[in-house]
């Protein structure tokens, strides 16, 4: 196994050396860690991780005196070996598997058990403290960063097949008020900004049209299946229908009467062919994070009876929001990178 | 209009920027006639808190006149005096009606940046990054007041803008932290930070019937003003060691309460100070929790520490032993500004205080850049810039 960067894995590696050396250079203009998490994404965030284990654990693996000479600790070869290959071990999975995720969370495990060890030597070594100290902090910052990123690429779902998710959220009002609201759906695209429209055709049937990238839409019809007065509603598109999907909201009285606990749950299957492909990437992407987002803006509705934005407001610069940080800029952002990433994706299958 | 901007790291600029508008129809749109540069800008001026955007307008302490009203605010009118609150707050959510206004649910369009590092995101603030908003700030000649109907209290004609001025933050911020330390007969009450936050919890824990404040800072100015406007005692931490002087003046049994009204960039001179300085230049901690340290090692036992003071991000060497084991209670949070709009002004019109003794400055807007250096490295002894737009002669 070559452990030096050839070929597309050096670019890659130069690529993720790059975005940290841009989060160096970003520091003088106030940009911390969190930043530089927003600022890149998790696809880039792991693969400096994971090229990062590749790194630490070589080092623990060949050179385990310098190592314990740095970390101020004993020097024991058999046990930095074992942690260098779970290190290499745990960056491979990290740079050549699509999903990375579960090998970033075997990044954290490894990462407590590099914390454990250190703070073991830290009780023990004596007048190594300070540096043993540094060490620790210096690991425990990789740790956040490893806990942000895995949470980022857990959230997805597996290629193909139907998408299955679902998410909740509490909203202070009582289960009738929330029911009546979600009952009507023509109101839906006031808080699912995704949808164009929504049109009651009849007394269960009704119309959607979806936003799709670059200007498609996609429309389907659907059917409420059950009704239950603020319990429960639950619907399914018709056959036929370009993105097939069911789902149900529940909405269920909070502990003594503290408002509703909303929870949503939606299945979608989407066909071959080019829009099925598109779509599958806007919806497939983050499907729970788009939940997510659509009932924070419910809440709002629902309590401040308003969803409050910033875009109109004034600012120092050409955009009065910020591309970078703020959601409502970030949506139409994300929907156009989410259509490029699959075209992109689909060329990566092709190789 | 004219706003101050900001443009990075001790970077702020007046510039030319459209003017404010309703966007919402629970918003307001305020000419402001005062505003102030508070110490959590400084934390945005230093670059220590992520998510600012070059061009962000700042500012969020000031007061004004309404001069346009969204169609769901019924209880302000054109030509309304009033001073607008910090935290942006529905009024409806859990929170806002249990009175913890800075953790509105709903005020935050980028919840979920702050959801990511803190667990929850907390209310929107005015002018104060990306993460708690995006919110254009005050400093600025309009500004537009998301929910304008809870976050604004109405001021009557004949009291000067200085004396209600300081509603908007740092009055309620000095008196929430004095609250939150329960202060019983005989108490006394130590005070690390003499900066205008520092200044009103000393004035607060007199109001709320403290025997003793001891007030910590280095800058003879502040102590000074510690001394003559609220009696405290004081020390100064460049000439004695604050945990013993502590322990001396109240014989060991340690402070029944202590406020850190210092924060996230807390000056330390020595070995600590330094270890703090190199792990938040190379990312590894967020903030200089020194005087958090302190603060919990000089408390008495059973005591309460209160944190006004804003910390960012990941801290290390938080002595965790010592608070669980000196069973101490800790009390914190953006301040429910909303809350305290009301019994302040109050206290204002009955001449319990004059928060205006902080003012040692007044600039024109124009000159908001000047009054950031001025503050930040306490030249003239300044201790509060308060910036009026409008005004046609500064410096
Ligand atoms: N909780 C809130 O809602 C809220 C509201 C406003 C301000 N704040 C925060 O309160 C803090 C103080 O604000 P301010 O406007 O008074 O700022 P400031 O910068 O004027 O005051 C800070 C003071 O702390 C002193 N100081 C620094 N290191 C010290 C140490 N080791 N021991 C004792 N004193 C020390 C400084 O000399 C200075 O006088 C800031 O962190 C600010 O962000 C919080
Ligand atoms: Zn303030
Ligand atoms: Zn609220």
């Amino acid at each position: 196994m070559t452990t030096y960067p050839t070929g597309e894995s050096s670019r890659r590696l130069s690529e993720s050396s790059l975005s940290v050396q841009r989060w160096r250079q970003d520091r003088g203009n106030g940009l911390s860690p969190q930043a530089f998490l927003q600022d890149i994404n998790g696809e880039d965030l792991a693969r400096f991780l994971g090229w990062f284990s590749i790194g630490l654990g070589i080092t623990e693996v060949f050179a385990p005196g310098a190592l314990a000479r740095l970390l101020g600790v004993k020097k024991r070869p058999a046990l930095f070996g074992f942690l260098g290959i779970r290190e290499i071990t745990a960056g491979i999975g990290i740079l050549t598997v699509r999903r990375p995720g579960i090998w970033l969370w075997s990044r954290v495990g490894g990462d407590m058990m590099d914390l454990a060890l250190l703070g073991l030597a830290l009780a023990f070594a004596r007048g190594t403290r300070g540096r043993v100290g540094a060490v620790t902090a210096a690991v425990a910052g990789v740790t956040a960063l490893d806990l942000l990123c895995s949470e980022q690429l857990t959230d997805g779902v597996g290629r193909g097949g139907a998408i299955r998710t679902g998410r909740s959220i509490h909203v202070n009002r009582s289960p009738e008020e929330v029911y009546n609201f979600w009952k009507n759906c023509e109101n839906f695209p006031r808080f699912m900004y995704h949808l164009e429209s929504v049109r009651m055709a009849g007394d269960k049937r009704s119309h959607w049209v979806a936003k799709a990238p670059a200007g498609m839409k996609v429309e389907w019809d659907a059917e409420t299946t059950q009704d239950i007065p603020n319990e429960r509603i639950a619907w399914r598109s018709l056959e036929g229908s370009t993105v097939s999907n069911s789902g149900e909201v529940r909405f269920e009285r909070g502990p003594s009467g503290r408002g509703t606990i909303v929870r949503v749950a939606v299945e979608y299957r989407t066909p071959a062919g080019p829009i099925g492909a598109a779509v599958a990437k806007l919806f497939g992407r983050e499907p729970g994070q788009q939940i997510k987002q659509d009932l924070r803006r419910f809440k709002q509705l629902m309590e401040a009876g308003e969803i409050l934005t910033t875009e109109g407001q004034p600012a120092g610069r050409a955009r009065s929001t910020s591309l970078k940080f703020d959601a409502s800029s970030r949506r139409s952002a994300h929907a156009k990178g989410a259509f490029e990433r699959s075209e992109a994706f689909q060329k990566e299958e092709r190789l | 209009m004219k706003a101050n901007c900001w443009y990075g790291k001790h970077d702020v600029q007046v510039t030319q920027v459209p003017d404010a508008k309703i966007i919402n129809r629970r918003d307001a749109v305020v000419k402001v006639t005062s505003t102030a540069i508070c110490g959590s800008d400084l934390h945005l001026y230093n670059g220590f808190i992520p998510t600012m955007e070059k061009g962000d307008i700042l500012g969020h302490e000031f007061m004004g006149e309404v001069v346009e009203v969204g169609p769901e605010v019924k209880n302000l009118r054109s030509g309304d005096r009033v001073v607008v609150g910090f935290p942006i707050s529905c009024g409806n959510c859990f929170f806002c009606q249990k009175q913890m206004f800075s953790l509105c649910e709903n005020s935050n369009p980028n919840a979920w940046i702050a959801q990511k590092l803190m667990g929850h995101s907390p209310a929107g603030l005015f002018g104060y990054t990306h993460m708690l908003g995006g919110f254009a700030g005050g400093q600025a000649e309009y500004v537009r007041v998301p929910f304008a109907d809870v976050g604004t209290i109405k001021i009557p004609d004949g009291i000067d803008d200085e004396k209600v001025l300081f509603l908007s933050d740092i009055f309620p911020t000095g008196y929430m932290a004095a609250e939150s330390c329960n202060i019983q007969p005989g108490d006394t009450i130590a005070v690390w930070g003499c900066g205008p936050v520092g200044q009103f919890a000393i004035a607060s824990a007199r109001l709320l019937g403290a025997e003793r404040v001891i007030a910590i800072d280095r800058f003879p100015e502040r102590l000074r003003m510690a001394r003559s406007k609220s009696g405290a005692e004081t020390i100064n931490y460049e000439e004695a060691d604050v945990y013993e002087t502590l322990m001396d003046m109240t014989g060991g049994l340690g402070p029944d309460a202590c406020i850190d009204a210092v924060g996230m960039e807390a000056h330390m001179p020595g070995l600590l100070g330094a270890y703090d300085r190199v792990k938040q230049a190379i990312m590894i901690e967020t903030d200089r929790p020194a005087v958090l340290r302190q603060v919990i090692l000089a408390c008495r036992k059973g005591g309460t520490v209160s944190i006004p003071g804003v910390y960012g991000g990941f801290d290390d060497k938080i002595p965790l032993g010592a608070l669980m084991n000196k069973a101490l209670t800790i009390k914190t949070g953006q301040t429910h500004v909303q809350r305290y709009f009301r019994p302040l002004l109050e206290r204002i019109q009955k001449g319990d205080i004059d928060p205006s003794f902080v003012v040692t400055h007044r600039l024109a807007l124009e000159a908001a850049p000047e009054g950031y250096e001025m503050f930040l490295n306490k030249q003239d002894e300044c201790i509060k810039v308060v910036l009026k737009p409008g005004m046609t002669t500064y410096h």
